[in-house]
């Protein structure tokens, strides 16, 4: 087991290694240098273009710039083009802010979606089944801003639910329960709407996953030897048809800069997805490079993560393991 | 019924195996029609075909529905109002001089502008899914079929599917955000850049079927009889390796769609002059409350159409999937 841990690190290193090049020459993928890829901007006055050039040490070599990126990453140092502050802290706060909305969209998706899933799978072809299978295209299938307007037009009226932000300005004085209370009063729609998405592929992925147990010999042999329905469902079947979403893990972590950028936008959330936009916006370039290069590092963490999860649930993992190594 | 009057006159076949009924492809086909809501999608895929091929003709070689003519007398107009012949100019008038689906901010008939918009559309998916399946099915091959082949260090496979991983690990969307907004706007680099940040799955799967197939007697028998790997790729594996391509192709184009609408809500999708359902939907957001249908119209098309793709890619998938069709 230790070996299996080591070997896949020290695999992940290396695609670090490999990422963080890629990141890196994404930037240079523009034709030209960073500095000139907006040359009609009247805002971009010689003296910004010298900022830049120095601090991507643009007349270096791309390898000597590449070493530059990491050594300032590493130590810190790495600033910001447009406020000089350093990137890390930026990302820092703003990663705090993205967090409650990440792990509420996260909870709400994962605790909605499985029994969505469960129940389709067992009255397959029934009307619950048909009809959660068409709501879960549709929500699929509809673009995010576009649904989120809706749904904001009909809940602010309708319920005075707060869309806009993480808190309601001017609330700094109030006591702190209060404070508390408006924040989470302001994640609900966000929330609510960053996860439907997800809900909607989750709970599919789960129902096909409980047919493909649902028809294995062992729940057979359960049912045969006259277990309660609810037993066979939740205790045979469910069990094994959790193996596969451990690995799911490894891909939710990237969610947190990529997959919320509409939606951070849409709903004013000053998070990370809604830093990358500004950042790009601004054509802040170390912040673009860093923030790309911390969501590779994080899904290749999060895939280390499921692949040591899953080698601990499935022992059949481990025996190959063992077999061939 | 045939074959039971066969069976009587021929005893000595009973023993025998009957020939199958019907090809694979035609029970596939049998199996798709049994799901009405995908049956359904392939009709409104039909007529969205349709739709944007008139578009295409009807919007830019022979015009008849102009969607560039500007009467800003006429903006705002809802759906199914009669243009006024004292405002604008005989030749200005849309067709029979009625706004099917009303006017946008400069007076432009929106009409005319989601057909031209649906052919758009329609393409940056094909062309994107076109790109990243050409890249997936090469890579995924080359990594299936030659994967064994050392290049000095490292295997052919080690080094696709490494690559692959690190494309994986990127957040697809933030990516092509930011390639698209550091590339000059056009529509082609939207496309382009879609296609290849979109190939990992393809690259995937279709490895990991052509690593079956390899197995499988009937390759072996056709790698044993001399057949040349080009012959053996083409023309035994690849038609048994396409199902699941055609199924990622279906879904591809959706996501495909759906990305360029967030990429234009953005900001950064396709530039005028071209219209897309995607621009025409985030610039209707901004009338919301004056004029909903330029934000609903385009929201509802970009919806039912994707939802097309979706439902006719699921149904895809269950049809052409023998392990399912046997339960």
């Amino acid at each position: 087991m230790q070996a299996f841990i080591l070997r896949n690190v020290l695999q992940r290193l290396v695609l670090v290694f490999i990422v963080s090049i890629l990141a890196h020459s994404v930037i240079h993928l523009a034709p030209g240098e960073p500095s000139e890829v907006d040359p009609a901007n009247p805002r971009m006055k010689p003296e910004d273009i010298a900022k830049i050039r120095e601090a991507f040490h643009l007349d270096a070599p791309l390898y000597m710039q590449y070493a530059y990126w990491i050594r300032d990453l590493a130590s810190g140092e790495l600033k910001s083009f447009k406020d000089s502050q350093p990137v890390l802290g930026k990302i820092w706060r703003r990663f705090l802010n993205s967090l409650p909305l990440f792990i509420c969209a996260t909870l709400l998706v994962w605790t909605l979606a499985f029994p969505t899933g469960i129940q389709a799978a067992i009255h397959r072809g029934a009307v619950y089944d048909r009809s959660t299978t068409f709501a879960a295209y549709t929500l699929i299938s509809v673009p995010g801003f576009f649904l989120s307007y809706i749904v904001i037009l009909w809940v602010v009226d309708l319920f005075g639910v707060p869309v806009i932000g993480l808190k309601t300005f001017g609330m700094d004085t109030a006591p702190p329960l209060f404070q508390t209370m408006d924040r989470i009063w302001h994640l609900v729609i966000p929330s609510l709407m960053s996860a439907l998405g997800g809900m909607a592929i989750l709970s599919r992925y789960v129902r096909s996953q409980m047919l493909e147990v649902v028809g294995q010999d062992y729940v057979r042999t359960a049912r045969a030897k006259g277990a309660e329905e609810a037993v066979v469902i939740y205790r045979h079947a469910l069990r094994n048809a959790l193996l596969p979403f451990v690995t799911m893990f490894g891909f939710l972590l990237p969610g947190l800069i990529g997959g919320s950028v509409i939606f951070e936008q849409i709903f004013a959330w000053p998070g990370l997805g809604r830093l990358g936009y500004e950042a790009i916006l601004a054509r802040d370039f170390p912040v673009i490079l860093t923030l790309n290069f911390i969501a590779a590092v994080l899904t290749l963490a999060g895939t280390l993560l499921s692949d040591i999860l899953y080698a601990v649930v499935d022992p059949r993992i481990r025996t190959g393991l063992q077999g061939d190594g | 019924m045939e074959h039971v009057s066969d069976l009587t006159k021929d005893p000595r076949q009973s023993g025998e195996e009957l020939p199958p009924s019907e090809t694979p492809w035609q029970e596939s086909l049998r199996l798709f029609r049994k799901d009405r809501l995908a049956v359904a999608g392939a009709y409104v895929l039909v007529l969205l075909l349709f739709t944007a091929v008139f578009g295409k003709v009807l919007t830019e070689w022979v015009v008849v529905f102009d969607p560039e003519v500007v009467r800003l007398p006429e903006k705002f107009l809802p759906p199914l109002t009669f243009s006024s012949i004292d405002e604008v100019p005989a030749h200005d008038q849309p067709v029979g001089g009625i706004y099917l689906l009303g006017t946008d901010e400069l007076g432009r008939d929106v009409f005319a502008r989601m057909l031209q918009g649906s052919f758009v559309s329609l393409s940056i998916g094909f062309i994107a899914v076109g790109i990243s399946l050409a890249i997936g099915i090469v890579l995924g091959g080359l990594s299936g079929f030659y994967g064994n082949v050392r290049l000095g260090l490292v295997t052919v496979d080690t080094l696709i599917m490494r690559f692959t991983d690190v494309m994986l690990c990127f957040p697809t969307f933030f990516l092509i955000l930011t390639v698209v907004a550091l590339l000059p706007p056009s529509i082609y680099n939207i496309m382009i850049v879609i296609g290849l940040t979109s190939w990992m799955g393809t690259a995937r799967f279709v490895r990991a079927e052509f690593l079956a197939l390899r197995k499988q007697d009937f390759v072996v028998a056709a790698t044993s009889v001399g057949a040349r790997d080009r012959r053996v790729i083409f023309a035994h594996m690849v038609p048994n390796a396409i199902a699941p391509v055609l199924v990622s192709a279906t879904i591809g184009v959706a996501t495909a769609i759906l990305t360029e609408s967030g990429l234009s809500f953005l900001g950064f999708g396709v530039q005028p002059p071209y219209a897309t359902w995607g621009n025409i939907l985030a610039d209707g957001k901004g009338f919301i409350f004056d004029a909903p249908w330029l934000f609903f119209i385009p929201g509802m098309a970009i919806l039912v159409v994707v939802l097309a793709f979706n439902l006719v890619g699921e149904g895809l998938r269950e049809a052409l999937n023998p392990k399912l069709r046997r339960r």
